[in-house]
This record gives C-alpha cells, structure tokens and sequence, in this order.
C-alpha cells in the first residue's frame, strides 16, 4: 500500500482536509499517502500537542488531552475495560454542514483518524457515528479498505441535541439520543462505563494529517491560538448553507467572502450556531478565534456563521432561533423545559412589538435563572445567544419599545432608494 | 395458647392493614410534592416509608403466629403459592398474594439505588393491586372480617384510599403543575 | 470573608432525575431555594453543584437518602 510511486507532498495551500480530487481511496492515498504506521502511541500524543489542535465539534477542547485523559489507566476514576473511540459526525446544528461535507468529499481522512485514535489509546472498539444521509459515502469508504473493518457504523436522529456527547453515548447504548447527567467524565465512564475518546469526525481529519506531517506542517498555515485550518459553514441572507476550509484567525468579513456571500448589506453575523452570539456588522473585521470574540461572548465553536441582513430584524432573526431551541429541549430538566418556552416566549413579545418595557429585564431574568441549571449546555448556549440580541440590537430594543422597527425602517428605505 | 396466637394473629393482620393504608395514602402524598397539614414534605416521605416497614413487622408477626396456630391450618407453601390453602383457600390466597407483593414492593423499594428506579417504579405500582387485595383478604378471611366495628374501619379506610387516589389523577394533583407548562413528561 | 473555608463537599443535582418535590430544599434552606416551577435553586447560584460547609453535611445526607427520585449525590472532593 505504501508504494504509490514515491514520497507524497503534504499539501501546501489552504486546501488541505479537501485537498484529493476525488474521495475514493486510490484518490486519497495518492493525495496523502498512507497511514505512517510507524510512530509509536506517545509519539502522536507529542505531535499533537505541538500542534495545538483543538477540538471541532464547539467545545475547543486541546485534542492531545483528551487522548490523554481516555488512555488507559491515565484516569485514577476509570472503572476499567478496554477503550472505545467515537468519531461524531452527529452534527444536530442546522446551520452546521461540514461534517456532513466531510464525510462525503474526504470519508478516508475521518477514518485514518479514527483508526490512529484508536491504536493511540489502544481501544478494542471504534465506532463511528452520523446522520442517515451521510451513512451511505463513510459505508462505501469502509469498503474500500480492508484495515477498517473493526470500525461500528451507527446512526443518529438528525435532531438538535443527538449530537451532544452523551446523547452519543446514550444512543449507542441502545438509549433514547438525549444528554446525559455529567457527574461522571466520558473519558473514565464513558460507554458501558468504559473509557470514551469522543471526537468530532473534522478533529479527527485534522489528526490524520497531523500523523502524516507533523505539528510543524500544521502550524504553517493559520496563527498561534488557531493553528492549522478549520472547517466553517456560512448561510443565510440567501447564502445556501457553503462549506469552506478557512486559515487559522481569519476575519469573519473574510471568511464572508470566501464562502461568496457578501458583507456590504449585512446588519450582523451570529457566530458559533444557535448556542452562540451575534457580531454586529461594524466588527466584522474580529478574527475567527477564542481570544478575539471572546468580548463579544463568542466563539469559533463548529465554525458556524449565519448572516443577517441588516434589513432584517435582529430581534426577530434571535426569537425565532429560541423558540426553535426551546423546541429542542430534551425536557429532562426541568428548568430548561419550562424556562427556555418562557424565555423564548419573552423575547417572541418584545421581538413582535409589544411596548411593555418590562420585558428586557424579565429576559434576563430568566436567563440568570435557567443557566447552569440543565444537564447539558443547552440552556447556557440558548442564553448565550438571547443575551447577545439583548446587547448588540439594543438600538432595536429601544425602537420596539417605542412602537417601531429599525430594520422595517431600513427595508423600506432599500424598496424607495 | 392456641387463643394467645390467634389473638395476636388477629390484632396483628389489622394493624398492618391499617399502616398500609396510612403508607398508600402518604405515597401519594409524597408523589404530589406537597406537604400534609404542617408536616414538611421530607416528614411525609419518612412517615411514607417507615409506616410501610413497620406494617410489614406486623404482616410477618400476623403470618408467623398464625402458622403456629393449628387452627388456621397453614403450610409453608401457603405463604408464598396463592389459593392452595386448606381452609378459606381463596380468603387465605389473597392473603398470599399480597404478602408476596408486598415482599416485592419493600424488596425492591430498600435495593432502589442499585437496581434503578424504572423496576422501583414499575414494582411500587402494584401497591394498587396490593391494598384492596390485602383488604379484602382480611373481610373475607378475617374472623373479624364481617364485625360492625372492623367494617366501619374498612369503610374508613376505603374511603380515605378513593378520596387520595380520585386526588391522584385530578389535574390540579402536581405542586407547580399549572406553572410547568413546558414539560411533557 | 477571610475565613471562608473550601466546602466540605458538592451536592450534585442530576436534572435529568430531579422532578421538584421540594423536599431537598425544605432539609438545606439556607443553600437552597425554589424557582418558579417548584425546582431546587442554589441561592449562590451554583448550579448543579452546590458547595456545602460542614454544618450542612448532615442535612444534604438526608436530603440524598429521602429524594424520591435519586436525583441527589454527595461528593467529596
Ligand atoms: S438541559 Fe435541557 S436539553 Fe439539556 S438534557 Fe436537560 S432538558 Fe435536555
Ligand atoms: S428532593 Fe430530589 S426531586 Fe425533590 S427537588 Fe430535591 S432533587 Fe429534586
């Protein structure tokens, strides 16, 4: 299998995750070459942690620790057995497409990475997990291939939350997809109660190139806190959702126009999907990292950007994002079940022109009320979101409590020009 | 001693029958979220549990008196195989049947923790099956079973158990019900 | 304030479990209250995690032992 006519280059542009023509396997190791079986488990680890590469799936976490932590006998709690590794490809967030994409144009990238995670935290079981539309592309890939065979395909709703970790968990322990309780860490209880490495599938992606050319390669391209290239999604203002590979600290303006959308007519960007926050226009200029939207709440997360024209109304954009959220939880807990309906229902009411100024300190109310109070993030992420319309359209707060519309004003102001 | 048994055998079948119905009946109390007249909800639940236990203290007294009591005729069979009893066997079976459920219930009641709360559930369910099954056990095979005085404290009971159970499936049972708006559970 | 000492320990809520029976919040009055839906609210705002001083540590184990739906662990950290 190595003897595909000499040394492979590592691809040099921003292309790198896309960068085979096709996404067969004989396109896939001309394109990469194959898996360098050679590289001792610590070996990895070390790369990886040169790298700084971190996770894709929202949480950002360094993807060296969490190998780490799911190697065997690393966790004093660890109840034992052998590992298992989960590659997830659930992607619940409906602006979110790069996983999906992934799966279909590089299957054998996610794989390489699975199959590497494995033989790095030495697990007896690797399991890889998506939507039924993307099922089809990583089965044919798994084919292809005769050292895959080991790998569990499994499929998961297509929902909002059937991607969180231990929805994952709990769907492959034959349990309804929904959040688990966290008292216990995945990497030491994970599923059947045995240490869990659960990656997103693009970390993984990222962590087959990182085997293949090494940390330094990886750091040629993007910058100190955000190393390498990342995946984003960018919709909306009729943008089809479109997948690009972007450099590490690009500005969200650039990303825009990368993707073809323009950022002339937009009023906002939210970034980081429905759990994240909005980024008013004349900021487009922020990079896409942790430190730089931090001020604004936000953060790269999956690499989601959703557009808003800025004759759209934030406040309308942002309830009808809530009510879409407070639909989606899993009504375990009773705070999100009833707070989120709430607080959705508030901002429904200030966002269709009702003058009672009470209602933005009620929103905030709730939302101090709800957040931390589930036992998955979807009600700290939904309150992330409702408190940034709150902040950065507050201009159209004051004009919807004075009985008007600031982006009906400029809607009809673009009809008349 | 024949009377001495029998007469424990008796005084303890009422008095288990009448702390489980003060255990029904604080059950579902508990399962509202309310308390009861003053008595803190955490109060309710102990009252709940320890009521339960101590009738079935009486239920195995009732049950170890009246095995040695040659009257009732009862083999170490009767106490677990309903309905094959030599005297009353029906009367007798109902009695069986519900010292067996009621073993089950307390049985998985004390293991909750460790064998999850769906099978804690589903057993404590049959409660519902074991109070009228234990009251009727005791009209029918109870030699005071047909007196005025135990009927007027059946009756008592029947009503005290309808009224929590008619309280049990009315909408406004929940504390907070009407608020938790959002839950379909 | 300078004495303020670590907790003894975390009462851990699993929402997933807790159904808002209130009896948790009747045993630790001064850590928890009620919101508006009968659920247990950690006046620190803690969330899920309360942190407990010694003196509460009996309470919390009853709390643990009498919620009706397990919803309640005591961790010692
Ligand atoms: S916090 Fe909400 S979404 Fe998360 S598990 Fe609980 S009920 Fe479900
Ligand atoms: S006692 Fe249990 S069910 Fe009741 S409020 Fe507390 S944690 Fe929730």
């Amino acid at each position: 299998m190595s003897g595909m006519g000499g040394e492979v280059r590592p691809p040099r542009g921003a292309g790198r995750l896309f960068a085979a023509p096709a996404s067969d396997l004989t396109s896939h190791l001309a394109t990469f070459g194959p898996v360098p079986d050679g590289p001792a488990a610590s070996h990895l680890l070390d790369e990886l942690q040169a790298s700084g590469l971190q996770g894709r799936g929202g949480a950002a976490f360094p993807a060296w620790r969490k190998f780490a932590a799911a190697g065997s006998g690393r966790d004093p709690r660890s109840r034992g057995g052998a590992a298992v590794v989960v590659a997830n490809g659930a992607e619940g967030e409906p602006r979110s497409a790069k996983d999906a994409t992934l799966l279909r144009a590089a299957p054998h990238l996610v794989i390489d990475g699975l199959l590497l995670a494995g033989r790095t935290i030495g697990a007896r079981e690797l399991y890889l997990v998506t939507t039924a539309a993307s099922l089809p592309y990583v089965a044919r890939a798994i084919a292809e291939r005769t050292d895959a065979t080991a790998i569990r395909l499994r499929e998961v709703p297509e929902a909002f939350l059937s991607g969180e970790a231990s929805a994952v968990i709990s769907s492959l322990e034959g349990g309804p997809a929904l959040p688990r309780d966290k008292s216990r860490r995945l990497s030491s209880s994970g599923l059947a109660g045995r240490p869990t490495l659960l990656n997103n599938v693009e970390t993984l992606a990222q962590v087959a190139l990182i085997a293949r050319f090494g940390a330094e390669w990886f750091r040629r391209l993007g910058t100190e806190e955000e190393p390498g290239t990342r995946l984003v999604t960018v919709s909306g203002s009729d943008l089809a959702p479109t997948v690009r590979e972007v450099v590490g600290g690009m500005t969200v303006a650039a990303i825009v126009r990368a993707a073809g959308g323009s950022t002339d007519t937009l009023g906002a960007v939210l970034v980081g999907g429905y759990h994240g926050a909005w980024l008013p226009a004349e900021r487009l200029d922020t990079p896409l990292t942790g430190h730089d939207l931090a001020p604004f709440g936000a953060a790269p997360g999956a690499g989601i950007l959703v557009l808003l024209e800025s004759a759209s109304c934030g406040l309308k954009a942002s309830a009808a994002i809530a009510g879409y959220l407070a639909a989606q939880s899993a009504r375990q807990c009773g705070p999100c079940a009833n707070g989120l309906p709430r607080m959705a229902e508030v901002l429904e009411k200030l966002a269709g022109g009702s003058r009672d100024t009470a209602l933005p300190a009620e929103i905030r109310r709730l939302a101090a009320l709800v957040t931390g109070r589930g036992s998955c993030h979807h009600p700290d992420g939904t309150t992330r979101l409702v408190l940034s319309a709150l902040t950065v359209f507050s201009a159209e707060v004051k004009a919807h409590l004075a009985g008007g519309c600031l982006a009906d004003r400029r809607a009809r102001a673009g009809v008349a020009a | 001693m024949n009377e001495a048994l029998w007469a424990l055998g008796r005084g303890t079948g009422v008095v288990a029958l009448l702390l489980l119905t003060v255990s029904v009946v604080l059950g579902i109390v508990t399962r509202s979220g309310r308390p009861l007249l003053g008595l803190p909800r955490f109060s309710v639940t102990l009252v709940h549990r320890n009521s339960s236990l101590l009738a079935s203290v009486f239920l195995v007294i009732h049950i170890v008196s009246l095995f040695f009591d040659s009257y009732a005729q009862l083999r170490v069979v009767d106490f677990f195989v309903p309905f094959l009893g030599a005297a009353k066997p029906f009367w007798l079976g109902l009695g069986t049947l519900a010292l067996d459920l009621m073993l089950a219930i307390i049985v998985t009641s004390l293991l909750r923790r460790w064998i999850g709360r769906r099978v804690f559930r589903v057993v404590h369910w049959f409660t519902y099956a074991l109070w009228p099954v234990a009251l009727a056990h005791s009209i029918g095979n109870g030699s005071d079973g047909t007196s005025v005085w135990f009927l007027a404290l059946a009756l008592a009971s029947v009503v005290l158990v309808a009224v929590a159970v008619a309280w049990r499936v009315s909408a406004n049972f929940i504390e907070f019900g009407n608020a938790r708006k959002g839950e379909t559970r | 304030m300078s004495r303020e000492r670590r907790p003894a320990a975390t009462l851990h809520i699993d929402w997933t479990l807790c159904d808002g029976r209130g009896l948790c919040t009747e045993l630790l009055p001064e850590r928890l209250a009620r919101d508006e839906w009968g659920y247990p609210l950690a006046r620190d705002g803690s969330g899920g995690d309360v942190p407990l001083a010694a003196s509460q540590l009996e309470a919390a184990r009853d709390a643990v032992a009498l919620c009706p739906r397990l919803a309640l662990t005591l961790r010692k950290d």
